[in-house]
């Protein structure tokens, strides 16, 4: 029996979908089997960030309204060798189309044969942030240094710790910008895992790396030379239970972070 | 007429008026016969004498608030006389635990976080930050013991007494009772100490050290 991650942040374009992919693929690369669901159901875009876009036969809704089977929407990976798949989110159909109910089922049952299933949430608190913590087991919040994400991030906190099948979330910073903070424009590392007060499961660096990683439909996991691959790939071992450090690379900047703030608080 | 029997009514006459004592054991209806007969026998003959403040006793008995509203009305019936107070032992269990809700300090230990509301009767002890965004209301006091960021309203149901206290003092908003304040628009540095706000004579909110309330609101020892 698996476990199954909900993906969520509140606000839009902080990097939830490439967080799902990115992390998705790590757990395979560790030998797990994966699967991805896609419930931005409307606007989904898992697909495409993972190069799997052009295989897509069925989505969620079609399995949600019984025109086929689990098994027959998904979407295998061929990078991998039976150990990664995408349940894409419908393109037609808007959020109503799924309940809660129905997606607790549909993850209840690809728990049975995977070993993670994660679950990209849309952004919002409506009926598609409903669907997509219906199953879930546990919860990774994503933000970036930036007061409005920070602030969404706090009120979908409160909202996950109403839920009573869900354990306490978890938090990734993404796109972490050395100069900005060195600016006073962006919250510190520090500042954001005392204002949350949940336990920080990793950050990544703003890398524009990412961005044309997502464009090619190769997560950038995948490409081990790069850091954001490295701090994803942490995540993952975390995720499993590993007691990873900071690594170097994260450590460098969060020791830089730690640096600004006492110049900043001398004053 | 049987004037000798155990009386149920005692009229008392004091510097604010009459003080009836009703007796607690009798019937309501008994009760209420001899207070009708008792009051018309001492009743005074012009109806235009100074008003008369009547304070009723009543002892261990329970009133409906009908049964007060007949009392009241018996009473001023009768020339130059009015009900001022009536003063009872015992109340419903629903008074009490109304009046235990609006007095005790209720302590909760989570972060209130953007969007959310916690709302208590009485005072308030949290044992967490509020967040900003977050609200914490209180018909009392407001005592925080790590950050205040979000908005706090104590002396909700009207308290201008009321104080709020936070270890961190960083609101976005402070209302107490009817007064509101806001956090200024510029940034203003953390202080490392404990922090109140109170309403001050101008019927402002003001922020100070926590040590002021000891004169200003002595009453908050219990
Ligand atoms: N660490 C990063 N560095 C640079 N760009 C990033 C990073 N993470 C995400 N992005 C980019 O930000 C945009 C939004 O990310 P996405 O994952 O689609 O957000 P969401 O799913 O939360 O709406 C995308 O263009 C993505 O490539
Ligand atoms: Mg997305």
């Amino acid at each position: 029996m698996g476990e199954a991650i909900v993906i969520t942040s509140g606000k839009g374009g902080v990097g939830k979908t490439t967080t799902t992919a990115n992390v998705g693929t790590a757990l395979a690369l560790l030998g797990k089997r994966v699967c991805l669901v896609d419930t931005d159901i409307g606007l989904r875009n898992l697909d495409v960030v993972m190069g799997l876009e052009n295989r897509i036969i069925y989505d969620l809704v079609d399995v949600v309204e019984g025109r086929c089977t689990i098994q027959k929407a998904l979407v295998k990976d061929k990078r991998f060798d039976d150990q990664l798949y995408l349940l894409p989110a419908a393109q037609t159909s808007d959020k109503t189309a799924v309940t809660p109910e129905q997606m607790k089922r549909l993850v209840e049952e690809l728990k049975q044969d995977y070993d993670y299933v994660l679950i990209d949430c849309p952004a919002g608190i409506e009926q598609g942030y409903k669907n997509a913590v219906a199953g879930a087991d546990a919860a990774i919040v994503v933000t970036t240094p930036e007061v409005s994400a920070v602030r969404d991030a706090d009120r979908i906190i409160g909202l996950l710790e109403k839920e009573e099948h869900i354990k306490p979330p978890r938090l990734v910073i993404n796109r972490i910008r050395g100069h900005m903070v060195k600016n006073g424009d962006m919250l510190d590392i520090d500042e954001i895992v005392m204002h949350l007060s949940i336990d920080l499961l990793g950050i990544i660096a703003d890398d524009e790396n990412v961005i044309k990683a997502s464009n090619n439909g190769e997560p950038i996991v995948l490409d081990p030379s790069s850091r954001a691959s490295i701090s994803y790939r942490n995540i993952a071992r975390r995720i499993l239970g590993e007691s990873v450090p900071l690594q170097p690379l994260e450590e460098e900047q969060k020791g830089l972070f730690a640096k600004i703030k006492k110049l900043f608080s001398v004053r | 007429m049987n004037r000798q029997k155990q009386s149920y009514v005692t009229i008392k006459g004091t510097k604010d008026g009459l003080t009836l004592h009703l007796d607690d054991t009798c019937s309501y209806d008994d009760l209420i016969a001899e207070l009708e007969e008792k009051l018309t026998v001492n009743e005074p003959k012009e109806s235009d004498g100074p008003l008369v403040s009547v304070h009723l006793k009543v002892g261990n008995r329970y009133l409906t608030p009908k049964q007060e509203e007949e009392l009241r009305a018996l009473i001023r019936g009768k020339n130059n006389l009015v009900v001022q107070s009536i003063d009872s032992n015992v109340i419903t269990k629903e008074e009490a635990l109304q009046w235990k809700r609006k007095t005790e300090i209720v302590s909760v230990s989570k972060i209130v976080r953007s969007g959310q509301v916690l709302h208590v009767q009485g005072d308030l002890l949290l044992i967490g930050d509020v967040n900003p965004g977050g609200t914490v209301i209180a018909g009392g006091n407001i005592f925080i013991l790590g950050a205040l960021r979000g908005i706090a309203h104590a002396g909700y149901y009207g308290n201008k007494d009321a104080v709020i206290a936070a270890s961190i003092m960083k609101p976005m908003q402070l209302r107490i009772s009817d007064v509101m304040s806001r956090a200024p628009d510029y940034k203003t540095d953390e202080r490392n100490e404990m922090e109140c706000a109170y309403i001050d004579d101008d019927n402002q909110i003001v922020v100070d050290r926590l040590q002021l309330l000891t004169h200003l609101r002595p009453n908050l020892s219990r």
